[in-house]
């Protein structure tokens, strides 16, 4: 375990399921992991728009990521009742992405197509130094601004109609919380993988909300989960290197998820 | 415009592209109205898994399309229900959850697999311009197999998606309908898929039902309008795609995405000025 890759792999994916694991809790609760599963999808169109314009790949990819998640909630209250807004949205994202990687390989982009492939399915084990430092600082990020709205959110979240009345800004901290999200989606695609992303967002968060009713205890647990998922899942992504390292953290996070189904199904 | 009958690969296209298109509206429409476009999206990823598990164990692929299909329908009809009614909250979770353990098996698969699985490209955006009769003769079968069942349990299943409370009160076998659905929604989409692609068969599933719920609430023309916007959106995609050599993924969606605008403007300006 004294490789660098290894070390980075643990640092990086540890920065992931912390922020993951914290926003993605308020998710379930939210009912709103679609929203995550889009917004992993329209990374790969901001990386290729920002490709196409020769601009950083990164610009476009949390470009994308947040002015997409904030316009999910400018969709209205609806969202949370209703997905079909996100679902046409993030097709149509996704239908331009396809014209974008249509455009790129019949331009000059030898190249540049191996970045943006690079930046869409980034493997954990091919983190850099640069890369863990930076996925460290953006995780700490998003579990301090998780940490300022955690109230109001879940005020919001319980009881809408009140917290509005109350006079709690419901529009903007449901804009806010997507906001982070996009940081979140965007960060974690390019690091980790879209399919990390989600796996990290849905799974644990969906064991916790099985496991206690307590918003507390579930942001722990969630987070708990989602940092034994990638601990474990590089462990034995490592000693067994035919595995996917991504495969093998998702499906220990899965097998949380079906081990708290098992135990509350029987109650 | 003649030119596009000639060949016979553009009229199977053409056949294969209508059946989808009114199959894939009419599952879509319930979907939309059961607020279930996750478990749609869901649903049609699955193809990932089926497609490299049907190559690794030497299976026919639309057999692993089926197959991963119906698991996945049926562990997000299981985890969805809490005391025998819908939990949004672990619906979202769980369809999350089937969705990636469908991509970490994908992968373990396909990294397994040592062959290349060449059709990874039309997996994603479809091979409508190679389709055979016997494809056709499928999707017509699972078609009209799809359309029979929302013929007989529509109802119910429109009365169970309303008001689940009350539908169960009245005895509407309302777990059972949840369950039957989702399969229904999972064959539907596993046909469609080995057509369209994974990014098509979600495209068509939620736009046209989308915007015709802008524009009506009713049932009989709700689902009229759904078809007819999925015919529309499917034939001039298929015949821009054709005519300017772009994939046809870009045309459908930016099709189906405008329509759904110019529903919701329309719905917006009959509210300001009715």
């Amino acid at each position: 375990m004294t490789q660098e890759f290894v070390r980075n792999a643990l640092i990086g994916g540890s920065a992931t399921a912390l922020a993951s694991g914290f926003v993605g809790y308020f998710l379930v609760l939210r009912a709103q992991v679609f929203a995550g599963d889009a917004l992993s999808h329209v990374a790969f169109t901001g990386t290729l728009a920002a490709a196409l314009a020769g601009v950083d790949l990164r610009l476009g990819l949390f470009a994308a990521t947040v002015l997409v998640g904030v316009a999910f909630s400018a969709l209205g209250g609806r969202v949370r009742e209703d997905d079909a807004p996100i679902g046409v949205v993030f097709v149509w994202v996704l239908g331009l992405g396809v014209l974008f990687l249509d455009l790129f390989n019949r331009g000059a982009g030898g190249s540049n197509g191996v970045i943006a492939s690079r930046t869409l399915f980034g493997s954990i084990f091919s983190l850099t130094a640069a890369q863990t430092e930076v996925a460290a600082v953006i995780a700490v990020g998003i579990v301090g601004g998780m940490v300022a709205i955690a109230r109001p959110l879940l005020f919001i979240t319980a009881a809408p109609a009140t917290a509005a009345a109350r006079g709690v800004r419901v529009g903007l901290l449901g804009a806010a919380f997507l906001g982070l999200l996009g940081i979140d989606a965007g960060e974690a695609t390019q690091a980790v993988g879209a399919l990390l992303l989600l796996g990290l967002l849905a799974a644990p968060a969906g064991a916790a909300a099985r496991l206690t009713a307590s918003p507390a205890v579930g942001v722990a647990l969630s987070t708990g989960f989602a940092l034994a998922s990638v601990w474990i899942g590089i462990t034995i992504a490592y000693l067994d290197s035919s595995l996917p390292p991504s495969s093998a953290i998702v499906s220990v996070a899965v097998a949380l998820y079906a081990a708290a189904f098992l135990v509350t199904a029987r109650r | 415009m003649q030119q596009l009958l000639v060949y016979p690969f553009m009229v199977s296209a053409l056949e294969a592209g209508t059946i989808v298109a009114v199959v894939a509206a009419v599952a879509g429409w319930f979907m939309v109205l059961r607020r279930q476009s996750f478990a749609g999206h869901t649903l049609s990823v699955m193809s990932f898994p089926g497609a490299s598990g049907a190559a690794l164990a030497g299976w026919p692929l639309p057999v692993g399309y089926f197959v991963a299909c119906a698991v996945a329908a049926v562990a997000i009809a299981g985890g969805s229900l809490r005391r025998g009614a819908r939990d949004r909250r672990q619906e979202s979770a769980v369809i999350g959850t089937v969705q990636v353990a469908g991509f970490a098996l994908g992968f373990v698969f396909l990294s397994r697999y040592n062959g290349v699985l060449e059709s990874l490209e039309s997996l994603l955006f479809g091979s409508f311009l190679g389709i055979t009769r016997s494809q056709v003769e499928t999707l017509l079968g699972v078609g009209l197999g799809t359309l029979a069942f929302f013929a007989v349990a529509g109802r119910p299943l429109l009365y169970a998606s309303v008001d689940e409370p009350l539908a169960r009160a009245h005895g509407v076998p309302v777990r059972l309908l949840h369950v039957a659905f989702l399969l229904v929604l999972g064959l539907a989409v596993a046909a469609t898929a080995q057509i369209t692609g994974v990014l098509l068969v979600f495209a068509l599933l939620v736009a046209p039902a989308a915007a015709a719920r802008q524009v009506t609430a009713r049932i009989g023309l709700g689902l009229a309008l759904t078809a007819a916007i999925g015919l529309v959106v499917t034939w001039v995609g298929l015949g821009l795609a054709y005519f300017t050599d772009r994939s046809s993924g870009f045309y459908v969606t930016t099709l189906a995405f405008g329509i759904y605008l110019a529903a919701c403007a329309g719905r917006w300006l009959a509210r300001r000025f009715a």
